[in-house]
């Protein structure tokens, strides 16, 4: 088995070490080809152990590849950990990789740097494979930060453009911060039970309750809270919650497909991925809980509410990106961590899937993102717009789609919920619902419906995009129609992930939630006459009337409510607090101290000082050293004097 | 008899050197001599890792002969899992330099080559050996090759930054040779074993504990006493700088391994709040000093000392461990990610001023301002480059990952706020290397210089690429080297906890 693995980790790999060391070699064909061959057999494989974790013919597996190193008597090692949980990660995140890698040969078709981004992509693949078929901290941490390192290059990858390279410094910088954090947690996770492996640390946790540190003298905490609090912080900066959201839409300068990919589908869940892997240790602290309750509802409404007033196609996206991955973060604070990892399936699909269509209409659009000029594209590319619709109907949560099953879950987890700010979080992710239909329907009003606002010359030249755009399109519209559908009673009720996520019956509001139907026709009709339904329909209809019936509106409401408008376009300030404040402040803080500490207090009291002082002494010295004898006969005689007086005061 | 290899790696580099020197500035003869004296060298320093028994903390390859009879100074010889390590770096990085020298020293080449090779003797001469008289020449005499490198073939300044590099490190070694005489007189011996199992009062040890603080935090070098770092590193030629980065500052820390911990345990124990405490500041002020240094050169220099930092947090962190939890758990893992981060740091600062280096010999500048857009026209020297700040930054994978790795895991046994203030090294690490990446080499080709520039020749790709290899080997795969040192470790760690009282 571990050959299985192991191939599907390594065939990306390789396929990236090839494009881009032998890039020239292979040319781009060659590139493409191999980068492609190498995700399609991890993919390949990837649905093979699904399949068979799935009829049984495959058993969990957990096991070691090598030892990294022994340090201390504690074994760090790379393992692969390959349950229920991971394998469904691994599909995901190995059929979104394919249709990017497909979908990259048109959208990058002109770009020098081809070989480079294809070896980037393979390699973001074997990383992000790393960290969730890890068994232990160790690994995990390494995936986690070899994604962003990639994640770093890609949005960096035109590094002409001085956006570009800010955007990748910032987002590297951010998730650093949480990384800080995330550290931490690991290792608080080592003093705790003296060993970095999953099953080791899971099995320690029960243990652990009761047990308390003192971070601030006198203050108690608990160590299972100050754990997982920890681990979230890294959760916050990988998975873009508030306050560490701000490096998302900024990511948008990389290139589209990549924005698919690693900023929408899969890097971007990886802390939802990591929460949902640590349920053992989140289910044992109810704290912890609320506050990833409490900050994923916060992301879910008030990053939503942003994407009203982004004029750039892409920006809209990413901004529902941010509250979707705020109603999963919800869904892992109620414990319902099987809704959350079924909300970051759905979501892979039909979020790669607008990203994609949305690059599709930049790519007819010659590179222009500003939906104002854009309008009326329905008839000029048609699969583009039904893909985009499918996409966008999935986003709002419509009856049917994937998208409804999996948020309608959330939230009717969150109803169920008692933990403290479940009352908070049910407003947030209700009304967030109504925002999402809102924004959503003003980019597909903006972008595909309503008066052309291009110039003529662009729209002489709209077309649809070739096929190895529109066949992605194609490939990932259909699982984000049906898989919600097909998945949702096994994945929410039928203990598909079977011990790889815990949730205590106290907390288990799914199973709530399960007494009253479990069947997705259930579901359908329960949603039919629920309010999410009825709010997602409203926005759609405001949408239709703010963007279509009487597009002079929203400038008015604009100017009517000014400061609130203005808070919106500002992202709430977090930006400038950053740029303006705290950045400032630090290179101030920085220079003050090299300037005032190094320079002039270390050398210039100290050591130049010091100089000076031997300086003055010698001088003083060689004064003394005067050459007259009677100076010298001077000196001996009261020195003589002195010591005599001496011996006799000390007898 | 065996090969005695210890002498070899000491005395064919110095002889090498002296032969070197002879050859004058005769064509090619100088330089093609140093890279054989330099490479036979590295070859004779292989079985120090092929060869040695990993099971035991016993010193191996002893080599033993009276010296100077009358004070019992003997030529004593020897290697554990401390020294071996930081041997093969030293021979290693040594061949790195003279490639990397090639073309870039014009004037008097031969003997820029002998300097190092010299001075790669005498650094050998410093971890081998077991003699502390022996010991103290060696370290003693490594200061005057750097000092010719500096003042001969350094930059401008050089005059002032040879003069504070050369007094803070010998008015830092002075204090410890009367330390050294002290315990002779009281054991009899120059023998560093004899020092370590010398028993002393808790006044004695305070004296001497400072007096190595002194020498070895002058040459970590450990804030406050750090500021001839900087100034060195910017007038030295590249070579110089990487040989000042990569061994020299690990001089400091391989002192307190060998002297500091196990000779002074209980004044160890009572002051290691003072070294913790300079350890974390070094983290934390160099770390912001670091982001607003306008020249790359000091910003790397800048980065060193916040990466030493470390090193000597690792070392002491085994005392509040056995205070807060009871046992010596972690103790290890501290001093184990102290060592790894001295090798890995000699591997990537030594890159990264190889880097500066390979830009400095195009455009003749250093400052960040006069680059900015090189990726465009080196897109193999940025990618190199993007690696090695990575690497610098701690990225998992590489090397500059596991010394930090284990010591802020260690240290979070000592104290949440230690690990908390090493780990701020997390995002000001990634900020001052990245944001000076982005600065010299994203970005549009930001003037004549830059567009004129050529991309790294066969050579430089070679040095940079061998390292690149070494980076990434230690990162993904650092069982053996830890596997080498954990038993010495492991004893040292027992020694420095016995009470001599």
């Amino acid at each position: 088995m571990e050959s299985l693995y192991l191939s599907i980790v390594l065939a990306p790999l390789l396929a990236a070490v090839i494009a881009g060391l032998a890039g020239r070699l292979v040319g781009r064909a060659g590139a493409h080809t191999v980068t492609i061959l190498g995700v399609a057999v991890s993919f390949g494989l990837s649905v093979y152990v699904l399949l068979g974790l799935l009829d049984g013919s495959i058993q969990v597996y957990n096991d070691t590849v090598y030892v990294w190193g022994i340090s201390d008597g504690v074994r760090m090692e790379v393992g692969f950990l390959v349950d229920r949980l991971s394998a469904l990660m691994m599909t995901v995140v190995t059929f979104v990789s394919l249709m990017v890698h497909i979908y990259t040969i048109g959208y990058m078709k002109d770009d020098p740097g081809y070989q480079r981004f294809f070896s980037y992509i393979s390699l973001f693949t074997f990383a992000m494979l790393m960290l969730v078929m890890s068994n232990n901290f160790l690994q995990l941490f390494f995936g986690w930060e070899a994604v962003g390192v990639v994640s770093y290059l890609l949005i960096g990858f035109w590094f002409k453009r001085p956006s570009a390279v800010h955007a990748n410094l910032k987002a590297f910088l951010v998730n650093r911060v949480g990384d800080f954090g995330f550290l931490l947690g690991i290792a608080a996770v080592l003093y705790f039970t003296n060993s970095l492996d999953y099953q080791e640390v899971f099995a320690a946790a029960p243990a652990l309750q009761g047990i308390t540190i003192e971070v601030f003298d006198g203050h108690a905490w608990s160590a299972l809270s100050l754990i997982c609090i920890l681990l979230f912080v890294g959760a916050m900066g990988k998975s873009a919650q508030v306050p560490l959201h701000v490096w998302l839409p900024d990511s948008m300068e990389g290139p589209t497909p990549i924005s698919a990919l690693i900023h929408a589908a899969t890097m971007v869940t990886a802390g939802i991925f990591m929460v949902a892997r640590m349920s053992p240790l989140f289910e044992l602290s109810l704290t912890a809980l609320s506050v990833v309750l409490v900050i994923g509802a916060t992301t879910a409404l008030f990053m939503g509410l942003l994407g009203l007033v982004q004029n750039d196609i892409k920006r809209v996206v990413a901004y529902s990106t941010l509250s979707q991955l705020g109603y999963m973060t919800v869904a892992l604070g109620v414990s319902a961590h099987a809704a959350g990892i079924f909300h970051l399936m759905t979501h892979a699909f039909f979020k790669a899937l607008l990203f994609l269509a949305a690059g599709s209409v930049i790519i007819a659009m010659h590179h222009e993102q500003d939906m104002r000029k854009m309008g009326g594209l329905r008839k000029y590319m048609p699969i583009t717009y039904w893909t985009a619709l499918i996409g966008s109907l999935a986003l709002i949560g419509f009856p049917g789609s994937s998208g409804f099953f999996s948020k309608d879950a959330i939230i009717e987890a969150v109803h169920f919920a008692s933990i403290p700010g479940a009352g908070y979080a049910y407003v947030c992710v209700l009304s967030g619902v109504f925002v999402t239909a809102l924004y959503t329907f003003r980019m597909m009003f903006l972008v595909f419906h309503g008066k052309e606002r291009m110039d003529a010359h662009t729209r002489e030249h709209l077309r649809e995009s070739p096929w190895v755009v529109t066949l992605p399109l194609i490939l990932l519209a259909i699982p984000s129609v049906v898989i919600g559908w097909l998945t949702e009673e096994t994945i929410l009720f039928k203990n598909y992930f079977d011990g790889a996520i815990q949730v205590l019956p106290s907390h288990d509001v799914l199973a709530e939630l399960g007494q009253h139907g479990t069947t997705p026709a259930y579901f359908l009709i329960h949603g039919l006459l629920a309010p999410p339904f009825l709010l997602a329909v409203a926005g759609v209809g405001l949408a239709w009337y703010l963007y279509l019936r009487r597009p002079e509106i929203p400038a008015r409401l604009a100017s009517r409510f000014a400061v609130p408008y203005r808070w919106l376009v500002n992202k709430y300030y977090f930006d400038d607090f950053n740029e303006k404040v705290l950045a400032p402040a630090t290179r101030a803080l920085g220079q003050r101290l090299w300037r005032t500490g190094d320079e002039t207090l270390i050398d210039g009291a100290m050591v130049n000082g010091s100089a000076r002082i031997v300086g003055w002494l010698s001088g003083a010295v060689s004064r003394v050293q005067t050459g007259y004898l009677y100076h010298y006969a001077f000196a001996m005689i009261i020195g003589l004097a002195a010591m005599l007086g001496w011996l006799l005061l000390e007898s | 008899m065996e090969m005695p290899i210890l002498s070899v790696v000491i005395w064919l580099p110095i002889i090498g050197g002296l032969l070197v020197l002879a050859a004058g500035e005769r064509a090619n003869a100088g330089r093609w001599l140093a890279l054989g004296v330099a490479i036979l060298t590295f070859v004779a320093s292989i079985p120090l890792y092929t060869l040695f028994d990993a099971t035991t903390a016993a010193m191996q390859f002893v080599e033993r002969a009276p010296w100077i009879a009358a004070y019992k100074v003997e030529y004593y010889l020897g290697v554990d899992g401390i020294s071996m390590p930081l041997i093969l770096l030293t021979t290693f990085i040594t061949v790195l330099v003279v490639i990397a020298g090639w073309e870039a020293i014009r004037e008097s080449s031969s003997q820029y080559f002998a300097s190092f090779l010299i001075l790669e003797g005498m650094m050998n001469g410093v971890f081998a050996s077991l003699d502390a008289m022996l010991f103290y020449v060696f370290w003693e005499a490594m200061l005057i090759p750097m000092f010719i490198i500096i003042g001969v073939w350094g930059g401008p300044r050089r005059v002032y930054a040879t003069l504070k590099f050369f007094l803070y490190t010998f008015l830092g070694s002075v204090l410890m040779l009367v330390a050294l005489i002290y315990m002779y007189l009281q054991s009899g011996s120059y023998e560093i074993a004899a020092f370590q199992a010398l028993g002393m009062g808790m006044h004695e040890q305070i004296l001497i504990f400072f007096a190595f603080l002194i020498a070895f935090a002058v040459k970590v070098p450990m804030w406050p006493v750090h500021t001839w770092l900087p100034d060195a590193h910017v007038e030295a030629p590249t070579g110089g700088s990487v040989i000042l980065a990569a061994i020299m500052l690990k001089m400091g820390g391989y002192g307190f391994l060998r002297f500091s911990l196990p000779v002074t345990p209980d004044a160890s124990m009572s002051l290691d709040w003072l070294v913790i405490g300079l350890s974390l500041i070094a983290v934390v002020y160099i770390g912001l000093v670091a982001l607003v240094q306008a020249d790359m050169k000091k910003l790397i220099a800048y980065s060193s000392i916040a990466h030493m930092g470390f090193v000597t947090l690792g070392f002491f962190l085994a005392y509040s461990i056995r205070v807060r939890t009871g046992s010596l758990s972690g103790g290890a893992m501290g001093l184990e990610g102290g060592m790894v981060q001295m090798i890995s740091h000699g591997l990537i600062s030594g890159a990264m001023f190889l880097c500066v280096g390979v830009l400095y010999d195009r455009v003749h500048s250093r400052q960040i301002a006069d680059y900015g857009g090189v990726a465009n026209t080196m897109p193999r020297f940025a990618a190199l480059m993007v690696l090695f700040s990575l690497a610098n930054a701690g990225l998992p994978g590489t090397s500059g990952f596991v010394g930090e790795f284990l010591v802020i895991l260690a240290s979070f046994k000592a104290s949440f706020w230690y690990a908390f203030l090493a780990g701020t090294t997390l995002i000001l690490g990634a900020a001052y290397t990245l944001w000076m990446v982005r600065r010299v080499l994203y970005g549009e080709v930001a003037n004549d210089n830059v567009a004129s520039l050529n991309d790294l020749n066969a050579r430089e790709l070679l040095v940079l690429g061998i390292l690149a290899l070494a980076v990434l080997l230690l990162g993904l795969w650092p069982a053996p080297l830890l596997e080498v040192m954990g038993p010495t470790l492991q004893q040292l760690l027992e020694q420095m906890v016995q009470s001599k009282l």
